[in-house]
């Protein structure tokens, strides 16, 4: 008891003020705001952006288009709320709906190559270059988005770190959209999902000397 | 608790942010009671209460920027005690896992002959190699809490690591010593 006390006079002894932290979701928009702007730039100068307006114009792969961003967006949110203590675990299946509309609208535009196209339906398109791309693009907005976590000390560091693996992840495949003129094979998808897990994993591995409290 | 106290924490919290010592230090020992409650669904020894009701402290101090006013204070604090007291529990049960406290241990043999190779070990020479070859966390763990003989609290104020880490840092020096030493190192 007397350590206790003792620790509360030092704690307090030199007490001095600090910044409060802006909410959560103001912290994620800021965040995103500035990876839009830098996307879209990255987007109007390097993208054949004719072809993506007309694949874009099929229902299916907007739908796709939409549930991949949004699994991102909601992420990225889910991430910064749970970094905060008194926010409840629930955040981090906020972006559960939309990453299965992401995967259900895929698979369904796979299984409809393998309908049109037959056994060619099952080839890989540029898998491997995908792959390289997400991680590539992934890693370094975890980085930064790291260095706004860290900000909060999350007590449990683990799922913001996953969190927020997902959400730059899957921004980093809405941006693989615009780069990739063909229609997703089974295989396509599993590297796509191989490299958004493989982004998940390494800022996971990371929660702990990158975020701890 | 009452709600007028709940909502007067929060009111010394926000106060504290802004660099109220006086406030800051009210509010500690008016939380007290609540931390070491829930502290005590998970730990059942004082000394280990007290471990934890620290850390929680500590971890408090270091997050304090991250308290919204508008938002229920006691929540707050519940969350960071709940997870300082689970953190607990899951340490000790790795620690557990690796050691056997075995008071026995501590004495030497009856016949002489049989502490050479333990004597030989406390040459001063050969531990300050052995400590100054640990990671600078890991030596510092050693240096504050086994040489200077801090406390925990007093030692994680000094380095800036929670009690935590030290403790997880302690534990991992020590089975780098006796692995240096050949396994004869006490705890």
């Amino acid at each position: 008891m007397d350590g206790t006390e003792s620790l509360i006079e030092r704690l307090s002894g030199g007490l001095q003020p600090v910044k409060r932290l802006p909410p959560p979701a103001m912290r994620a928009a800021l965040w995103l705001g500035v990876v839009a702007l830098l996307g879209a730039a990255f987007v109007f100068a390097f993208s054949d952006f004719a072809t993506f307006s007309r694949r874009a114009s099929d229902p299916k792969l907007a739908i796709e288009l939409i549930g991949t961003l949004l699994t991102g967006v909601l992420a990225v949110i889910a991430a910064f709320e749970l970094s905060i203590p008194d926010r409840p675990l629930t955040w981090a299946f906020l972006p559960a709906p939309t990453f299965l509309l992401w995967l259900g609208s895929s698979g369904y535009s796979c299984w409809r190559q393998i309908v049109v196209r037959g056994p060619n339906g099952w080839r890989a398109g540029e898998g491997a270059d995908c792959f390289a791309w997400i991680v590539a693009f992934g890693v370094p907005l975890a980085v930064t988005l790291f260095m706004l976590l860290r900000k909060s000390h999350p007590l449990a560091p683990g799922p913001v770190a996953a969190l927020a693996g997902l959400g730059v992840a899957s921004l980093a495949a809405f941006l693989l959209q615009f780069f990739h003129p063909f229609d997703v094979t089974f295989i396509d998808l599993g590297l796509h999902l191989a490299a958004v897990a493989t982004v998940v994993i390494i800022a996971r591995v990371a929660a702990r000397p990158g975020l701890a409290a | 608790m009452t709600a007028t106290s709940a909502e007067d924490w929060g009111r010394l919290m926000a106060a504290a942010q802004s660099g109220d010592s006086s406030a800051y230090a009210r509010l500690l020992r008016e939380i007290l009671p609540y931390v070491r409650a829930i502290v005590r669904r998970h730990h059942s020894t004082p000394d280990r209460v007290e471990d934890v009701v620290q850390d929680v402290l500590l971890t408090i101090h270091r997050i304090r920027h991250t308290y919204d006013p508008s938002r229920p204070f006691t929540a707050w604090l519940g969350a960071i005690t709940h997870r300082r007291s689970v953190d607990a529990i899951r340490r000790k049960v790795r620690i557990d896992a690796a050691e056997t406290f075995s008071p026995i241990a501590y004495e030497t043999y009856a016949d002489p002959a049989a502490n050479k190779g333990i004597a030989a070990h406390e040459d001063s020479a050969v531990l300050s190699e052995a400590i100054a070859a640990l990671p600078p966390g890991q030596r510092q763990a050693v240096e504050l809490l086994r040489l200077k003989e801090l406390s925990l609290a007093e030692a994680s104020e000094a380095s800036g690591q929670s009690v935590g880490a030290l403790k997880v840092s302690l534990h991992r020096a020590i089975r780098a010593l006796q692995k240096a030493l050949g396994g004869k190192v006490d705890q």
